[in-house]
């Protein structure tokens, strides 16, 4: 169903295949996307009783998930833009810190939460976190595959497994599937084209029929938007249902072990030096980074 | 193994979560939200500015001019409004103001100040105002809602003159409102002419809350009134006060010559004998909007003192990093100062201070909000009654003031032996609730705005000191200078320190609130004798020393036979108005650290951690409950001897004396250890890689 070409990045003109004459219904978009301890914050790897964790994890104030983060602000403008649209917020976390961080997400963007409780921790297996998502996408009441877009990170702050939307994909049966996206563009008729992240700063740029299809972005175009408090009370008529009716997943609880985990080492090598010009200290960082 | 070795200490600064259970908004999630608004727009835009200097410059620039866009798109601006009126916040909303105020005091006091400052000139409407007037003003100073399209109004408050009625009372006003003209049976044109100083909010202001006196025989007293900006004659905005501290808050000095309808009277006006009668005169508004406002002046200075944990500790443990031979993984490189007891202690004196002078303010706001409802109850009852106007009222709340002093000694008594069905009958009538809450914030409102700024801006130079030479500098992180700054003009402003001392050395004394006092000794006495670490014991006896010396005092003599309990006597009454301001702040705090204890043991986040935040949470207690009983056996000791030639003139009171002292002194035991223990806690306790906003 998908045409692929390489453009450059600075694609602006996209060739629309001929597709088949059909009416533009309203999307449903499902973001899958949860909570990630603050970048700022220091991150211990440490052993509990239950496995690797973070020191204080629990603790740890949590962000969405900056790829997440960028899909649901990308989900919210393609829901604007197409009449009828919904934007589902999938989650699986500890609901109380997911409580904590819908104080601010949900005053983003309007969305529709759906809560997994569990852990959001980065050791667990990408597999058995896809197919907990993909059974709770299955459950949300009144889906309909012809007009689902699956929106996630293809990337985590947290493991960076960089697989697990593929995986959701696969488990709930959509083959179009795009990997670091940066960009949609719907035609009127259902379909759409996507520009994908490839090496080189270059773009992959796709056509589709429609939806069904599996999204994971990049970052995206879109700036974080605002805190809205009217669109956050707006979404909490739905988020505190949600989180109190958030079933429990087994997730990161056994199937798969760590041997080891620890944090890329910092290096800092300071040399003092005296007595040499500022020319001659450029001139040896200007080697030194020619390697 | 002592209990300095094996007790479990706090593991990261307290969060949003531990937060939300000791100041009481767990529940609250338009609160929550109201503070993560305000978060992104402090730790965001307002860091920026301050970090490209825009502090740096008297005028209101377009970059300062950006904050009240951010202010309404986040909420902060509707948060000060009624519900009916756009407003986002239905209930506590002085708590919610006063949360919005931290978080952007957090960053910057002028940020926080220009937030606030809408809400003070809207507040005589609000509180007093015609329904005509709320529903105009209000609705303009409501973002617009989507769909229309027109500019939000901000206001402005002016009260005070140039000199030379400038600081002198606010009763004084030289600001004249006259008859510009009467037409028979039209409205009333008049003539208002005021010149501001220090007005806050002036460059944008689109309108003005002016307190002016009567300039005429025709009107009756002095008034608040509403100016616009379109009404015919002078708005001249003034020139930028020039200011060195809050420059981002624009202030000037105004110049107003205007002629505007009698119906801009705040709180309307009636006719009688041919004379404009205002309902209100400008004292009874500014009573009104004051009593709560200048307690979110004291939060802020209390944000400030909580912000500059985190820097110091970063800058102390970081301080030789990368010098040569400090290895990495060696005491030097991993603690860094923080390896010195002295550097450790002051941290947590700074750090209990802004605990205390937060815990005050949040709970005073609370009360704020409990009382606004029962006192339009009361009042309903007395108008109802037939009972209007200050002296009527005085004299029926005297018979409500002796049943909450018998609900209050009720309430002492052990359960088993108390009337439950007295108590609560008490307790449930409004006219009781009312004169018991109305005398506990009326001592603990002038309380939180004198010590939690004049003392939070002694402890701010503390901090500034405590980052050495880097204090000093733009690059300094946390901006504590500029905080240490703008908290002197925290001190000042919604009445200077002597004023609160003023008010405090009248409503300490009202027998509703001394009877409170007994209540807090007896539940202090009775919590430290059931966990010894929780700080009680010293506040306990502080409170005693200090219900003691103002039995003593209000009955002493001096050497030379002089009263010293009287208005003018203010080196006695100055002094035990900072003592009660030391103890109900150290009070509140502990009252906090309880509901934490209570509340966050089930909490599925903090839960798992909840002994060491408690522990370390007491150990904070104890310095503060010490360190507040130490300045109050100082203050009484130099009240009881200091007006006598020599110790023997105070005759049989002395031995009542040395031995309530002594009781307090003993009291402190302990005290030292747990600031040992804190200081232990600040050296291991996790902070964030970063400051989460822009230095």
């Amino acid at each position: 169903m998908c045409s692929l070409a390489l453009v450059p990045a600075d694609y602006t003109q996209m060739k629309i295949n001929q597709m088949e004459n059909k009416t533009m219904e309203g999307l449903q978009i499902v973001v899958c996307g949860t909570l990630v301890p603050d970048p700022l914050q220091t991150l211990e790897p440490v052993t509990t009783p239950t496995g690797p964790g973070l020191k204080n994890e629990t603790m740890l104030p949590s962000v969405l998930d900056p790829w997440a983060a960028h899909s649901l602000y990308e989900a919210a403008n393609l829901a604007k833009k197409v009449p009828g649209s919904k934007v589902y917020l999938v989650s699986l976390g500890p609901k109380a810190k997911l409580q904590q961080l819908m104080m601010t997400v949900a005053q983003k963007v309007p969305f529709e939460l759906v809560a997994i409780d569990g852990t959001a921790g980065g050791f667990t297996d990408a597999m058995e976190v896809a197919k907990t998502l993909a059974t709770a996408i299955e459950a949300i009441p009144g889906l309909d595959k012809t007009r689902l877009l699956v929106f996630g990170g293809c990337a985590s702050a947290s493991r960076d497994a960089g697989v697990t939307m593929q995986l959701i994909g696969e488990q709930l049966g959509i083959t179009d599937q795009f990997v670091g996206v940066d960009e949609i563009s719907m035609s009127d008729d259902g379909s759409f084209s996507v520009l994908e992240r490839i090496e080189g700063g270059q773009y992959l740029a796709s056509t589709c029929a429609g939806a069904p299809a599996v999204l994971a972005w990049a970052t995206g175009s879109l700036p974080e938007p605002p805190n809205n408090p009217q669109v956050g009370m707006a979404n909490m008529r739905f988020v505190m249902p949600a989180l109190q009716k958030a079933q429990p997943a087994a997730v990161g609880v056994g199937g798969i072990n760590f041997e080891k985990s620890e944090v890329p080492a910092q290096k800092r090598a300071t040399r003092i030096v005296k007595d040499v010009s500022a020319d001659v200290i450029a001139a040896e960082i200007v080697e030194w980074i020619k390697g | 193994m002592s209990i300095q070795e094996t007790r479990k200490t706090m593991s990261m600064l307290p969060g949003d979560e531990v937060r939300q259970i000791m100041w009481r908004y767990s529940d609250r999630y338009d609160v929550q939200m109201a503070v993560m608004g305000a978060r992104s727009v402090a730790r965001g835009l307002v860091a920026r500015l301050v970090a490209d200097g825009e502090r740096n410059t008297h005028e209101w620039t377009a970059a300062k001019n950006t904050m009240y866009q951010a202010f309404d798109d986040s909420g902060i601006t509707a948060a000060g409004l009624d519900t009916s009126y756009g407003g986002i916040i239905d209930g506590p909303r002085n708590f919610a103001l006063a949360l919005i105020a931290y978080e952007l005091s957090w960053v910057d006091g002028g940020a926080s100040t220009t937030s606030l400052v809408n809400n003070l000139a809207l507040a005589p409407i609000v509180e007093k105002g015609t329904p005509e007037q709320k529903e105009r003003y209000m609705t303009l100073c409501c973002p617009p809602q989507p769909g229309e399209d027109r500019k939000t109004w901000r206001g402005a408050f002016a009260l005070t003159e140039p000199l030379p009625y400038v600081g002198v009372d606010t009763g004084v006003l030289s600001g004249k409102v006259r008859v510009a003209e009467w037409k028979e049976g039209e409205e009333p044109m008049l003539q208002v002419e005021k010149r501001g100083r220090f007005i806050t909010n002036m460059e944008a202001a689109n309108f003005v809350t002016a307190a002016v006196d009567t300039g005429d025989e025709r009107i009756k007293s002095s008034c608040m009134i509403i100016l616009e900006e379109g009404d015919e004659g002078i708005f001249d905005r003034g020139s930028p006060t020039l200011k060195m501290v809050h420059q981002l808050s624009n202030t000037c000095d105004p110049i107003f010559n205007l002629k505007v309808p009698a119906s801009r009277i705040v709180g309307g006006y009636t006719i009688q004998d041919g004379q404009i009668v205002p309902n209100l005169n400008h004292s009874e508004i500014i009573e009104a909007v004051f009593s709560r406002t200048r307690v979110t002046v004291g939060v802020m200075t209390a944000a400030k003192l909580l912000s500059a944990v985190e820097p110091v500790i970063r800058y102390h443990r970081t301080r030789f990093r990368g010098a040569v031979g400090i290895e990495e993984g060696s005491p030097r490189y991993d603690l860094g100062l923080q390896m010195k007891e002295d550097a450790l202690h002051r941290l947590a004196d700074l750090w209990a201070t802004g605990e205390a002078a937060s815990s005050l303010g949040f709970e005073t706001t609370r009360l704020y909000d409990d009382i606004t409802p029962i006192e339009d109850q009361a009042n309903a009852q007395l108008a109802e009654a037939g009972i209007n106007g200050g002296r009527a009222k005085m004299k029926a709340l005297r018979e409500p003031q002796e049943r909450a002093i018998e609900c209050i000694q009720l309430m002492m008594l052990p359960e088993g032996e108390r009337d439950e069905s007295r108590v609560q009958e008490l307790y449930d009538d409004v006219m009781v609730r009312y004169v018991w809450l109305d005398a506990i914030t009326n001592v603990l409102c002038p309380a939180c705005k004198l010590w939690d700024t004049g003392h939070g801006a002694n402890m701010l130079r503390e901090a500034v000191s405590m980052m050495g030479g880097y204090g000093i500098t733009e690059d300094c992180p946390g901006f504590l200078f500029q905080k240490w700054n703008d908290a002197q003009l925290e001190a000042t402003y919604e009445g200077p320190e002597v004023v609160q001392r003023r008010h405090i050395s009248v409503t300490m004394n009202n027998p509703v609130f001394l009877a409170q006092v007994d209540l807090w000794i007896h539940n202090l006495t009775k919590l430290a004798a059931e966990q010894p670490e929780s700080g009680a014991a010293a506040l306990a006896a502080g409170f005693e020393m200090w219900k003691w010396a103002q039995k003593y005092l209000s009955t002493a003599a001096d050497a030379s036979g002089a009263r010293l309990y009287r208005n003018q006597r203010q080196g006695v009454l100055f002094p035990l108005t900072d003592a009660i301001a030391w103890l109900v702040a150290a009070r509140s705090l502990i009252a906090d650290v309880q509901e934490l204890a209570q509340q966050g043991a089930d909490h599925p986040v903090v839960g798992t951690d909840i002994k060491g935040y408690v522990n370390t949470f007491n150990d904070l207690c104890n310095i503060q409950s010490a360190r507040a009983a130490g300045e109050v056996g100082r203050i009484c000791a130099e009240l009881f001897y200091g007006y006598v030639d020599n110790a023997e003139q105070t005759g049989g009171a002395a031995a009542e004396f040395q031995a309530c002292r002594a009781k307090l002194d003993a009291s402190l035991a302990g005290s030292k250890l747990a600031k040992d223990r804190a200081g232990k806690a600040l050296a291991t306790i996790m902070i964030p890689e970063a400051l989460d906003y822009p230095a």
